[in-house]
């Protein structure tokens, strides 16, 4: 399916070339649209496909995602120029994790970039970017062209992933190192298999041409019907939860995205995010350098940060204060409750005092038992490190689970 | 090398610039594309001893300026105040001076509005001079200067013009000229000769809205005096400025043209030449219009993605050929002296007329009926044509940028069409032709390096104007490009020869840390 032949309006939902599956595999049918593709939410229980994620194999349709094609003589200087982290040096077969700003310094979107073969990339993104893309390429010789809908795709997370892929026909990924790609052979025909993905632990993200979506399907479950390991379709919800443990956030869903802010002050630069790591600046002209720059001459008034949250309770849209009945100093973002960590985990965005986070702090948390209204205290703790960052996710080769 | 200012483009604005930069203890160099200054306000030969100037009458050079530089002493002589004279085919001419309209046929009542509404509209231009002749004001992180500005131009529009005046003047200020007219007059005649000036330049009708400020923008003019067709053609001026500009210290170079401002961090280093010279400066600034500065020579890879899309998203398609013709003998018009062939004509009988004129300029074509601005320099000054001729030198719209069928193609065709709207005035004028230019906004860009050909390096709209000129983040003269500066028509508060960009950006510079 083409990305014209995709554009019916009269459609609710669209369907994506895994649908023949993914709507005979669902149990319940709780369908969500992504990016305008029917998805689904849940597709027996939250619980067996979050603990697919996190003990055997869970796969998901990406094909959603939206997906750049970039290529030209100037692709790689024009990337450069358009996200904040340095991918000058990004070889053929790697991957990397970037965000890219407006003028002021603010993000758009985060999302990564596929260096598939020499000069020729693939961004992935949260979010339609094409104008942004398009209008950051003043200056550069280079092509733009969506393939969100010209490429279909699959997540295949959780720690035997790779034991399953390999078992499907998938050579070579014992060598596979995070953030690499190769281009392998699937029952002959083609698939690109990057180890990235949205779990945090040992995974996969597999791309090929649509006319082969079934064929590439039908391989990865034909490894659990063959009994070999469990493989199990995954849906939004689980993903939610696993996406908080590995300590990914989502624009949009966690901070504003600077092309759809209209309020003063709403938008986020990388080091209001955390991500400050990401922004280098002794690379040539990038957008948002300047501002970035002069923002980084003042403290960072407020930071998104990682919070373990102690108790029972989720502190479901929570403000944060210093203290038990304090000042307010932020709000939750984000939360789960982490089965496998046995923990609250949430995102928070907290004021620094000068620049520095405070490491604890406690949120009022309002629950309902039984309809009746209680308010109790929590303390958190701000934690750097991803809340689940397993060994087998770095490690090369992954162990056989 | 330290602290060497380099102007890029010797037109008028990049010399006033230079030549205030200069006089504050600012060594700088002036580098100028062509052989020759001034850019389209130069004297140029266009036939064997015909010569004329694409701008040629003047009208809005500011008194500030020429006083602060001298241009007297170096030999400015604006000339004798012309009228406008608007050409009837009859013969029944209008002629239309600052405050008085006289003609056949004009009613009492359209004898008196014309003067009362000429000098509400030179009220309406003083009440906004605060803002012409300083930086536009931010409105967001404004510096003391820009809130004097604002608090200045709030005093003389709610003082200077008075209540019932400041309301009128909100209630016309962003609507189109030719409402106004319809609520204020009754000839037909006398309406498209006041509209003429409010669309003459721009990529509108009488019908468009903004078309009330294009309007104010020409009466501007009028507050600082006279219009008049300088003898030796609008080059004159630029002699002055340029004998000025070497007595005040400034380097000049011609046919010294830049290929690239150089930038490192943000910040300018410096210039390259065509052929590769490099010439370091710690100050850069710019006369050439914000496309050619920023996406040509600064280049979008230095720039901020939004920034480079605003630049290339200004709205600067010139709408105006320039013709020359080289004429034997005094050409005839239709009813007019020899001393009225001295006066600025225009031709645009009515609002239709202009409406019309536009409507093809909408779709890619040129109007099959044009209006035109008429002068012929060589009565003011003989040298401007060998014994027994003349020159006409006429201004003509619509000539869209983006002809449909090219300027290549359509460019006889043009002059085809202007000359038979001329032959309605001027009958027999086509066989005194012994030579002719066209200059069409290709043309004009091609030799001026003006982007789109545009008379003021930009549409002067409501969105393009003031705090938005060329666009927000380079409005105040200073770019995101440290050390870069803008001085040209594509800065507040646009184009003209009034030398008020140049005066501002150089205001900008010294007060933004030059000596």
């Amino acid at each position: 399916m083409s990305a014209t032949q995709h554009l019916d309006f009269t459609q609710i939902y669209h369907h994506s070339p895994f649908h023949d599956r993914i709507e005979a595999i669902s149990q319940v049918k709780s369908w969500s649209a992504w990016n305008g593709v029917q998805t689904a939410r849940v597709f027996d229980t939250v619980a067996s496909e979050y603990f697919a994620a996190r003990s055997t194999t869970s796969v998901m349709d990406l094909t959603p995602m939206e997906k750049y094609r970039i290529t030209g003589p100037d692709a790689n200087e024009y990337l450069n120029h358009l996200v904040t982290r340095d991918v000058s040096k990004l070889k053929p077969g790697r991957v990397s994790y970037v965000v890219w700003c407006n003028d002021e310094g603010k993000v758009i979107d985060d999302g990564t970039i596929f260096h598939l073969r020499e000069g020729e990339y693939r961004l992935c993104a949260a979010h339609h970017q094409l104008d942004w893309l398009l209008l950051s390429a003043e200056g550069y010789d280079v092509e733009i062209e969506e393939e969100t809908f010209d490429i279909a795709a699959l997540s295949v997370q959780g720690p035997t992933s790779c034991s399953v892929l390999t078992a499907a026909g998938i050579d070579g990924l014992d060598s596979l190192k995070p953030f690499g790609l190769i281009h392998a052979n699937l029952n002959g025909f083609e698939v690109c298999v990057s180890r990235t993905g949205f779990t945090g632990d040992l995974g996969y993200e597999l791309w090929c041409d649509p006319e082969h979506a079934l064929a590439m399907w039908d391989a990865i479950f034909d490894v659990k019907a063959r009994g070999l390991y469990d493989v199990r379709p995954l849906g939004l919800e689980a993903l939610a939860m696993v996406r908080v443990e590995a300590g990914f956030i989502l624009p949009g869903d966690d901070f504003n995205p600077a092309d759809s802010t209209v309020r003063a002050g709403h938008d986020r630069s990388p080091f209001e995010l955390g991500l400050g790591w990401l922004v280098n600046f002794d690379k040539p002209y990038f957008t948002g350098k300047k501002a970035l720059l002069a923002e980084k001459q003042k403290p960072t008034a407020r930071q998104m940060v990682k919070l373990v949250v102690e108790g029972n309770k989720l502190p479901v849209d929570s403000f944060l204060f210093d203290r038990k009945n304090g000042k307010r100093v932020g709000t939750i973002k984000a939360y789960t409750w982490s089965p496998i960590l046995k923990a609250n985990l949430a995102f928070a965005e907290i004021d620094t005092k000068n620049g520095v986070v405070p490491q604890e702090v406690w949120a009022e948390i309002y629950y309902s038992k039984e309809l009746e209204w209680h308010s109790t205290w929590a303390k958190c703790s701000v934690t750097d490190k991803p809340f689940w960052n397993p060994e087998r996710k770095s490690m090369t080769p992954p162990s056989a689970f | 090398m330290t602290n060497q200012t380099v102007v890029i483009g010797g037109g008028h604005n990049g010399l006033v610039c230079a030549t205030y930069l200069a006089k504050a203890g600012h060594k700088v160099l002036l580098l100028e594309a062509r052989d020759q200054l001034g850019g389209p306000a130069s004297t140029t030969e266009f036939a064997e001893g015909f010569k004329s100037s694409v701008a040629h009458v003047l009208h809005s050079l500011n008194n500030k300026v020429a006083t602060d530089l001298q241009l007297g002493q170096a030999g400015l002589e604006r000339g004798e105040a012309v009228n406008t004279i608007a050409l009837s085919a009859d013969g029944n001419h209008l002629t239309l001076a600052k405050n008085v309209v006289s003609g056949n046929g004009l009613s009492e009542s359209d004898l008196a509005t014309y003067a009362n509404f000429k000098s509400d509209f030179q009220a309406y231009a003083k009440a906004l001079e605060p803002l012409t002749m300083n930086k536009p004001p931010r409105l967001k992180d404004m510096d003391t200067q820009d809130k004097f500005t604002l608090g200045k131009l709030g005093f003389k529009l709610r003082f200077g013009l008075g209540k019932d005046n400041m309301r009128e003047f909100l209630r016309v200020g962003g609507i189109n000229i030719y409402d106004v007219l319809k609520d204020s007059f009754e000839s037909e005649a006398l309406m498209g000769a006041i509209a003429f000036d409010a669309v003459m330049g721009h990529h509108m009708g009488p019908r468009t809205p903004n078309t009330v400020l294009s309007y104010l923008n020409h009466v501007r003019g009028e507050i600082y005096g006279d219009q008049s067709i300088p003898k030796g053609g609008m080059g004159q001026v630029v002699n002055a400025l340029e004998s000025a500009a070497k007595k005040a210290g400034v380097t000049i170079r011609t046919n010294a043209k830049v290929a690239k401002i150089k930038v490192e961090n943000s910040q300018v280093t410096g210039v390259q030449l065509e052929g590769g010279e490099q010439i370091a400066a710690t100050t850069v600034v710019s006369n050439a219009d914000a496309k050619q500065t920023f996406i040509n020579l600064v280049g979008g890879r230095q720039l901020d993605a939004m920034f480079s899309h605003r630049v290339k998203s200004v709205r600067a398609k010139g709408n105006v050929a320039k013709l020359h013709f080289a004429v034997k003998g005094l050409p005839k018009f239709t009813g007019l002296d020899e001393n009225q062939l001295c006066q600025r004509l225009i031709v645009c009988p009515s609002l239709r007329y202009a409406e019309h004129a536009f409507n093809a300029a909408k779709y890619g074509e040129f109007s099959k009926n044009p209006i035109l601005e008429i002068t012929i320099p060589s009565l003011k000054d003989a040298s401007m044509a060998p014994d027994g001729h003349h020159v006409v030198s006429i201004s003509a719209s619509f000539a869209p940028y983006q002809l449909k069928q090219g300027w290549q193609q359509g460019g006889d065709d043009f002059i085809a069409t202007v000359l038979s709207v001329l032959e309605q005035y001027a009958p027999g004028i086509s066989e005194q032709i012994v030579a002719k230019e066209m200059l069409s906004p290709v043309d004009i860009e091609q030799q001026y390096g003006t982007s789109g050909g545009h008379w003021h390096h930009g549409e002067i709209a409501l969105d393009q104007l003031f705090m938005m000129r060329p666009v927000y983040g380079a409005a105040q003269y200073d770019t995101p490009v440290d050390g870069l500066f803008l001085c040209g028509a594509t800065a507040h508060p646009g184009g003209g020869i009034t030398g008020i960009p140049g005066h501002n950006a150089a205001k900008r510079i010294l007060s933004m840390g030059g000596r």
